[in-house]
């Protein structure tokens, strides 16, 4: 605390001015009250994200508010990023991983499915892009094992397919336990940096990290139902951390059915609130009560200071102020406005 | 001479040296959260530099300390020793190694206040009298330091004869 400030305290500050910017409940309520995409954008300009729109050419569509809105998020980032020192810039390169692995599972399915790079590049999230070099390697790879072996290796995330993968797994097995197995691998290795950082950091990062985990443990339960993934395979993709290991991962990987996976995560009494809160209201699902606890603990991460959980915290919620503005802005454009929810973020 | 006289120095020396130490420790804590926050709520840039003032004001108590100690080596008489000066070469020491300890926390203190007031102020404008009350309190602390430390050198002088009415008063 008393050192943190020599290399991190402007970007603290920063963010925190980022932070303020972030649309309020006053803001979501003129947006609801929108006729139009339109209208979204006018009302849009007069917050922090200002004439981003302006040379959009009408009429707009929710996909372009997307990519604006992700392409400021990614502006600000790389910003902060290229100030950053140790073991700050470490940290924002943990927070760049998730979105790089989903990049990976996607080029990979797409390289399976024979699509073309340029399709697959488009497609790929801007946060989790990689340097040029690796991306050369695309052009040539025919199949899976190439693209391992000539760009995957290069990345920053090869450890995480060290750890459990080989080259004929990445052949034979479903893109979605791939993607599982590589979070797990981050998930672990993000925990075990945030522990070594220690202070306000992991006072902040540890609950965030928990729930992440656990929720990871609890959606590849609930979507496994009815596949053909085997218990022992379940098991081996939940991340060893979080509130529910290591005995409510023994009991997850048993599960056979929703109730009963409620039954087993009801002793924690915060996930016993989130599972209530979804039953209880019939539009929302259990994924939007995930989001909102997540909400919760990132908006938490604002009182600490000298950590480095506000720039987390910060990519979190803009994701979920993108989310909220995106699916407003898709109701708008239905015509089913009554359908506009949000998760309240400030 | 030189043992009489070492502590003092020292003590003088450790004064200056750890009150600029607290401030700028300080300084640098409340530097960059108001150049980080300055960014996008500009109205902090002018208001929050009183927190660098206060961490300021912690050198300069550690200056008007080591000058009044300069002023008790006037009258040092190296070729008749006498008690007192033992006596004032430890109370030297003391009160500037004291002096300067306390403005060390104090600085520390003021800048981590000031650091979260002025990314308090930036997003809640009705915050900043508050904190920087905090501050003042903080800033109190060197100031503690250096009354105790004045009144403590103010009393013992170089040079001076030992007397039976000099005892009695040391």
């Amino acid at each position: 605390m008393l050192s943190m400030n020599v290399e991190f305290g402007f970007l603290e500050g920063l963010v925190r001015g980022y932070k303020s910017e972030i649309l309020k409940t006053t803001d979501y309520a003129n947006l609801l009250q929108c006729d139009s995409l339109e209208d979204v954008k006018l009302h849009l300009s007069s917050t922090g994200y200002g004439d981003f729109l302006a040379n959009e050419q009408p009429p707009l569509r929710t996909t372009t508010i997307r990519e604006h809105m992700t392409q400021k998020l990614v502006d600000e980032l790389h910003f902060m990023r290229v100030q950053a020192v140790e073991p700050l810039k470490q940290f924002f390169e943990y927070i760049r991983y998730s979105y790089m692995i989903d990049n990976i599972v996607l080029i990979i399915s797409g390289t399976l499915h024979e699509r073309s790079v340029q399709d697959l590049l488009q497609q790929c999230h801007p946060l989790g892009m990689f340097d040029s070099v690796a991306m050369a390697g695309l052009t040539i790879a025919k199949s899976i094992s190439e693209v391992y072996r000539f760009v995957l290796v290069d990345t920053p995330l090869a450890p995480y397919f060290q750890d459990c993968l080989s080259e004929e797994d990445l052949d034979e097995l479903n893109v979605e336990i791939i993607r599982s197995t590589l979070y797990r691998a981050y998930l672990e290795d993000f925990n075990r940096f945030c522990e070594k950082i220690g202070g306000s950091t992991w006072d902040i990062m540890q609950p965030i990290l928990e729930f992440e985990a656990d929720r990871r443990a609890i959606n590849i339960t609930i979507n496994s139902f009815g596949t053909e993934l085997s218990k022992d395979d379940r098991a081996r993709l939940y991340p060893r951390l979080g509130k529910l290991y290591p005995e409510g991962h023994a009991a997850l990987a048993r599960a056979d059915s929703q109730q009963q996976v409620r039954t087993i995560v009801d002793v924690h009494m915060q996930y016993r609130r989130v599972f209530a809160s979804a039953a209880n209201d019939p539009n929302k699902t259990l994924e939007d009560a995930f989001f909102e606890h997540e909400v919760y603990l990132n908006k938490d991460a604002f009182n600490a200071q000298f950590g480095f959980g506000v720039f987390y915290a910060f990519v979190k919620l803009k994701e979920q102020e993108i989310r909220n503005i995106v699916w407003i802005a898709e109701t708008i454009a239905m015509g089913a406005r009554n359908k506009a929810t949000y998760i309240a973020l400030f | 001479y030189q043992r009489r006289v070492r502590g003092a120095g020292v003590g003088m020396g450790l004064c200056m040296s750890l009150s600029v130490l607290g401030a700028s420790w300080g300084i640098w804590t409340v530097g960059t959260s108001i150049l980080g926050a300055g960014v996008k709520a500009p109205r902090i840039r002018a208001k929050h530099i009183v927190s660098v003032v206060f961490c300021e004001a912690v050198a300069i108590y550690g200056i008007i300390m080591a000058i009044l100690m300069r002023q008790r080596w006037e009258r040092i008489d190296d070729l008749h020793p006498n008690r007192s000066d033992y006596l004032a070469g430890y109370v030297l020491f003391a009160g500037g190694l004291g002096a300067g300890l306390c403005n060390i926390f104090s600085g520390v203190c003021v800048g981590v206040a000031g650091s979260s007031a002025a990314l308090g102020d930036a997003q809640n404008p009705k915050l900043f009298v508050r904190l920087i009350v905090v501050e003042i309190f903080g800033s109190a602390l060197g100031l503690f330091g250096i009354i105790v430390g004045i009144v403590a050198i103010t009393g013992v002088e170089f040079g001076t004869k030992v007397t039976h009415h000099n005892m009695m008063m040391t």
